[in-house]
């Protein structure tokens, strides 16, 4: 500030930075990329640690006996759901209830904005069954979730199994404080939805649910049971849930601490951890778990049934059974004595988990980024535009370079201040581009009301690209001043927009940065056209998510060849609308409406004339 | 019998004018003076009465039957004194018994009470200073805070209606503790104050913690149950602590209160160990002036302690499906209290007539009816006071052992529950819903709802719904709260339509509290007590009006008042509300940043502001000053 109030000082650091804007916007460009990479390598990272002091040190001994039991009675559940072909709800009372608890149905029935092809589903009816384990001399205000889905299919019916398993062991145990609700919901996240709609008894997604009869009080915390074979290899831990959103940190530890003291293999994003950071595999390893979890958040779509209970503040992970060609097999009771050991420590719970981190990065499941180690990575690549937008505002500010004749210099300047080009030719492409963000966030559904075959992705396609087209064929006349003013409007809208993005889901914002802020700097009427359309078209939204699929099938060690990608992309984007549609998730508006309009301005700025 | 109560017409006209506040908690119905005192002054009618039941219930002729909905204490008071008290004249009376209840769902419900009477007068100025069998603790308490009524109660636990239907006593999870005070009082609220302090130090407990923000006086849903007829309410405080934990301590001084102490008695059954080994438990004191003879010319004051509890089938019964006293309470019954007049146990086996559902051993002959709660129960008696019932073995150790499976859930008459809505931490929405199954008839309820001020209720949104149809409320009465000095109080008499389900519904805000108002632990959440809804229920022996059962007919057309409804307190869930809860490490960061604000930002904006700009003149050379020195010495003005 000093700085500033020296009017020669401030000169110079305003002529440095105008002078030097492209150089520093480029290693700015390149350090936040780098500090990114380089929160995967395990000496930058911290170690997890538990912070809740009610989970940190009492002592909890495992005792589940019945894991084969719980085998057979998965198999017995197997049997009745192909009997009935679905939700073996009858069996499914009848079993929990001699097991001792309070038990429940609700029914649901959800009409999809378009067939979902993935699972294919249209009408969707269901029911899902929970029972509830009444913790002796507690008065019903907390409780902890246990479901498990009821899929289609062989999958899952060990879950269930083990689900009803625990309920018998738990049921005979003394010492919960908490209620204990064991919910074997049907249609997975459908279901999921109208049972915490129901439970909350709120209805944001519009779904048919019926009331619920029992209730424990405010749910603490939940997991989700996702099992499809009698013995395991490894257990996968599931974090990312809807909008990015990620439980409490101390949940993820409570998993790795119990997996390390019964033994069972532990996987996050289905990697299993190396020792070895210091080579380049082990580093590679390590950036492959992390950029995995940074596509899932960035996605926004819950990566399992526990997704949806982060936004009634419930901390809930799924755990996933993996079976695979190794060795060392872990058995049911193994596994149901790892849910005993978690349960019992979260049924010791004071207070909700709140000690540790809510916002982090996992390189493997015993390192993790806290947020004030990410924030600058995405912090360089925003500067960017600040820089951008800091030349284009003195450029403005300051009169374009004395001609000799001075009154015409004079009179250029009060044109330039009366006239002020801004307003209405801002105002124009701005309007223009956000209509097109909201025809594109509407279409794809009212299209399909016409066309009821199959999902319209040719029609989203189309929308896009008629887009374009009236946009370059559509080119706005205006003044040298008036793209500056544009594109200052732009610049500072990209900046306040992924910035608040970042805040919300890191990975969204960090994705969405790495693209647009390359667009947004270089853009400008004077480079040469095709290229430069080119490279826009390149670093466009969709072609990100293009980009990003083909990355994640990559990481995933699934590489898929073009057409195959492109039937992905497409099936991506469908999903992503049906998320939006069914449990709200906001990915999809903050595209067609915010980012896809705030990418058209610099489209529009390129074709100025 | 009923019919000779009902042809009082005092009677009727108590039961008009407070039709809803009428407990009929148990089988000694105590309930109303008059009640008692019609029974005393004809004990034999109510004797005969009751041969007469048995005589007709063919199959049961070798049971002896007992009229036992009364004591008959004129006669003990006169069978008593010769062997326990050589004073001509006692006044205290005590009495003790325990009440099993085997319950539909397998568990097994014991409930004790303890009854002490005293004809005594701690008001008239008279100083009271020989105690007996009451205790002198709360007679001090009585005399020097001018307590009219005084019912407090403990529980740890949530009553399931749903699986163990209606209890004897109903209490909230946490402390209740209501007081109705003399009207000789003058300021209420700080005998209220101090009140609640001296009780927190009887009964061990944070009663302390009680004050303006969660004390009410409801205007219609408790009143008096003692004698006298003062229903202005300014007299009367009432104060939940829902997140009261009950335990060992609070036990042990309610025990002492006992006149043998856990010494002899039932109360040798009360081992904490076992006792809060269980689902549910809750111990009360009540204390009210009740009449001592029929005219009701004078007065004698009621302790009541109860304990009630209840044993989990699954956490206990492993495989074995059966209960014996020793299991329960790891104690068998040796003798009774000496200083009970009578002392005795009773086993609810009307859902067993016939022993298929479970089976009593030792056996016994003596067996007593009473109506409970709307239902006419039948009890086996176990008497301590008599020697054969120990038997040989000179102990007693009742045995229950289940022959059937466990029921599903009842369908009780009148339960209710209660949850918050929504998501966030701004607004939320309570939900209470009411359910009535009673098949045809409709009936009132009065719902008391009292609220803590961080939830800021919007009384405007208040709906009642009942068949989806709005139900007006046909008595409202709301006292809003003020911040940190009051709660919300809620009353409102509801009509529940038959077979229906009621809900109540209001929306509200979460205060964002000054930060040192959070609790130690304000992530737990902060806790909102019961709901009461008390209501006048129709019974279930009125609606099976074409019975089998063996009563004369002219006995049974007109559905006799007494019998036609009772009085049932239920309480909802308490809740646990999640409050906007700053983080408490942040202090330290935002003390960080705003000293880096206010030392750079505001430091040099401010310096920016204040700072007037002037272009220098550059300095004059060095030969300029100096010809400008001389200049002045010589007295021309410098160049």
């Amino acid at each position: 500030m000093g700085l500033l109030s020296d009017p020669n000082r401030r000169r110079a650091l305003i002529n440095l930075l105008t002078r030097l804007n492209a150089p520093i916007c480029v290693v700015c460009y390149m350090a936040g990329v780098a500090w990114f990479m380089g929160l995967a390598f395990e000496p930058f990272t911290l170690r997890t640690y538990m912070s809740e002091n009610a989970m940190g040190s009492t002592m909890v001994e495992e005792r589940f006996p019945s894991g084969e039991r719980a085998v057979a009675t998965g198999r017995e559940f197997a049997a009745h759901k192909k009997k009935v072909s679905g939700m073996p709800v009858e069996w499914l009372v009848k079993t929990m209830q001699a097991r001792g608890l309070e038990v429940y149905t609700q029914r649901f029935s959800r009409t999809l904005p378009f067939p979902d092809e993935n699972k294919e589903r249209y009408m969707v009816k269901g029911t899902n069954v929970y029972g509830i384990l009444r913790a002796p001399r507690a008065p019903r205000t907390e409780a902890l979730v246990l479901s498990a889905p009821c899929t289609p299919g062989d999958n899952n019916n060990q879950a269930v199994g083990l689900l009803l398993g625990l309920a018998q062991y738990f049921r005979n145990q003394i010492y919960w404080a908490k209620d204990i609700i064991f919910l074997v919901n049907d249609h997975d996240l459908i279901g999921m939805q109208a049972w915490l709609e129901g439970y909350h008894h709120t209805n944001t997604t519009g779904m048919d649910w019926s009331p619920l009869q029992g209730r424990g009080g405010s749910i603490q915390a939940a997991l989700s049971l996702e099992l499809s074979s009698d013995v395991v290899t490894s257990m996968d831990l599931v974090l990312e849930g809807l909008n990015g959103q990620l439980p409490n940190l101390d949940l993820a530890n409570l998993f790795y601490a119990f997996c390390q003291k019964i033994g069972v293999l532990c996987t996050i994003q289905g990697k299993l951890q190396r020792n070895d950071w210091d080579s380049v595999s082990g580093y590679s390893h390590a950036v492959q778990t992390m950029m995995l979890m940074v596509m899932k958040q960035a996605s926004g779509r819950p990566w399992g049934d526990h997704g949806l209970f982060l936004r009634y503040h419930i901390e809930a992970a799924t755990i996933k059974g993996i079976n695979s060609f190794r060795q060392y097999k872990t058995d049911a009771t193994t596994i149901g004595r790892l849910l005993e050991g978690m349960y019992r420590k979260l049924n010791n719970l004071l207070e909700r988990l709140h000690q540790s981190y809510f916002f982090y990065l996992m390189p493997s499941l015993s390192h993790f980024v806290s947020i004030g180690y990410y924030m600058p990575a995405f912090g360089l690549l925003a500067v960017i535009l600040l820089l951008r937008a800091l030349d284009l505002w003195v450029q403005l500010a300051t009169p374009p370079p004395t001609t000799e004749d001075g009154i015409a210099d004079i009179e250029q300047v009060r044109h330039a201040h009366s006239s002020s080009p801004g307003v209405l030719s801002v105002l124009t492409p701005l309007v223009i581009s956000h209509l097109t963000g909201a025809a594109l966030y509407m279409l794809p559904i009212r299209f399909q009301e016409m066309a009821v075959e199959h999902f319209p992705v040719s029609e989203t396609e189309a929308v896009v690209l008629t887009a374009i087209a009236v946009y370059t064929l559509l080119t706005i006349i205006g003044t040298e001043q008036g793209w500056r003013v544009l594109k200052l409007v732009a610049l500072l809208y990209l900046a306040v927009l992924l910035g608040c993005t970042a805040l919300i889901n890191f990975s969204l914002g960090f994705i969405l940065a790495l693209t647009l802020v390359p667009a947004a700097a270089f853009v400008t009427p004077h480079v040469p056209k095709v290229l430069s359309a080119f490279v826009l078209v390149i670093l466009s939204p969709a072609c990100t998510l293009l980009f990003s699929v083909f990355f994640f099938q990559e990481l995933q060690e699934m590489p898929v060849s073009f057409l195959d990608g492109w039937l992905l992309y497409l099936s991506v984007i469908s999903q992503g609308i049906l998320d939006h549609f069914l449990y709200g998730s906001l990915v999809y508006p903050l595209i067609a409406l915010l980012v896809y309009p705030c990418w058209l301005l610099f489209w529009n700025i390129l074709f100025w004339k | 019998m009923a019919a000779h109560r009902c042809c009082f017409p005092v009677w009727l006209f108590i039961l008009c004018s407070f039709s809803l506040f009428i407990i009929a908690g148990s089988q000694e119905t105590t309930v109303a003076p008059e009640q008692h005192a019609s029974v005393l002054d004809n004990p034999q009618t109510a004797a005969e009465t009751a041969e007469q039941t048995a005589g007709e219930s063919g199959g049961v002729e070798e049971r002896r039957w007992e009229g036992t909905e009364v004591r008959d204490a004129a006669a003990q008071k006169q069978a008593e004194p010769a062997v326990l008290q050589p004073t001509p004249q006692p006044k205290d009376d005590f009495q003790e018994e325990l009440v099993v209840r085997p319950l539909h769902s397998g568990d097994i419900y014991a409930s004790f009470q303890f009854r002490t009477l005293w004809e005594t007068d701690f008001m008239r100025g008279n100083k009271v200073s020989h105690y007996r069998l009451f205790p002198k603790s709360l007679g001090q308490v009585i005399s020097k805070f001018s307590v009219r009524e005084l019912h407090i109660s403990f529980t740890q636990g949530y009553w399931r209606t749903m699986q163990w239907g209606q209890p004897y006593l109903p209490s909230p999870p946490g402390a209740e503790l209501w007081v109705w005070f003399q009207d000789s009082v003058t300021d209420v609220d700080a005998t209220w104050k101090e009140l609640t302090n001296v009780l927190s130090g009887i009964f061990c407990a944070s009663l302390n913690f009680i004050d303006s923000t969660n004390t009410v006086q409801p205007s219609a849903s408790f009143k008096p149950l003692g004698i006298g007829n003062v229903t202005d309410h300014r007299f009367l405080r009432y104060a939940t602590l829902p997140r009261e934990i009950v335990c060992t301590e609070n036990l042990t001084p309610w025990k002492k209160l006992l006149p043998c102490g856990s010494k002899a008695g039932l109360a040798v059954l009360l081992k904490s160990e076992k006792l809060f080994h269980s689902s549910f438990h809750s111990q009360a004191v009540h204390i009210r002036p009740v009449c001592q003879d029929w005219q009701c010319k004078t007065t004698s004051w009621e302790l009541r302690q109860t304990l009630n509890v209840v044993f989990d089938l699954h956490n206990s019964g492993q495989g074995k499906r059966e209960w014996s006293l020793f299991k329960m309470f790891s104690r068998t019954l040796t003798e009774a209290c000496p200083l009970a007049s009578s002392s005795k146990i009773y086993i609810d086996i009307t859902d067993n007539p016939e022993g298929e559902q479970f089976e009593l051993s030792p056996a016994t002959s003596l067996l007593s009816q009473a109506m409970v709660l709307g239902d006419r129960r039948t009890f086996s008696v176990y008497d301590l006071t008599q020697q054969d019932t120990f038997g040989s073995v000179r102990s007693l150790n009742l045995l229950i052992r289940w022959k059937s499976t466990e029921g599903d859930m009842l369908r009780p008459l009148l339960h209710a529950e209660r949850y918050v809505a929504g998501y966030g931490l701004q607004t939320g929405e309570i939900h209470t819903l009411m359910y009535n199954h009673h098949p045809y008839r409709s009936f009132p309820v009065l719902l008391l709802d009292s609220v803590p001020w961080y939830l800021r209720l919007y009384i405007h949104t208040l709906t009642v719904t009942s068949k989806g149809k709005d139900n007006k409320p046909s008595y409202i009465h709301y006292q809003p709260s003020k911040d940190r000095v009051r709660p919300h109080l809620l009353e409102m008499l509801v009509q529940l339509p038959p077979n229906s389900v009621t809900e109540v519904t209001v929306q509200f805000e979460r205060a964002l509290l000054k930060w040192t108002e959070y609790t130690p632990d304000p992530n737990h959440g902060f806790y909102v007590g019961s709901s009461v809804i008390s209501s006048l229920v129709p019974s279930t022996v009125a609606m099976d009006t074409n019975s089998t059962r063996e009563r004369p007919l002219f006995s049974s057309f007109f559905p006799c008042k007494e019998e036609s409804s009772y009085f049932v307190r239920v309480y909802t869930e308490p809740l646990l509300v999640n409050l906007p809860t700053p983080d408490f490490s942040m202090p330290y960061n935002v003390i960080c940043l705003t000293c880096t604000v206010v030392a750079v930002g505001y430091g040099s904006l401010y310096n920016l502001l204040t700072r007037s700009f002037q272009i220098e003149e550059p300095s004059p050379g060095l030969a300029k000053r100096i010809a400008n020195v001389i200049r002045k010495m010589r007295g021309v003005p410098p160049l």
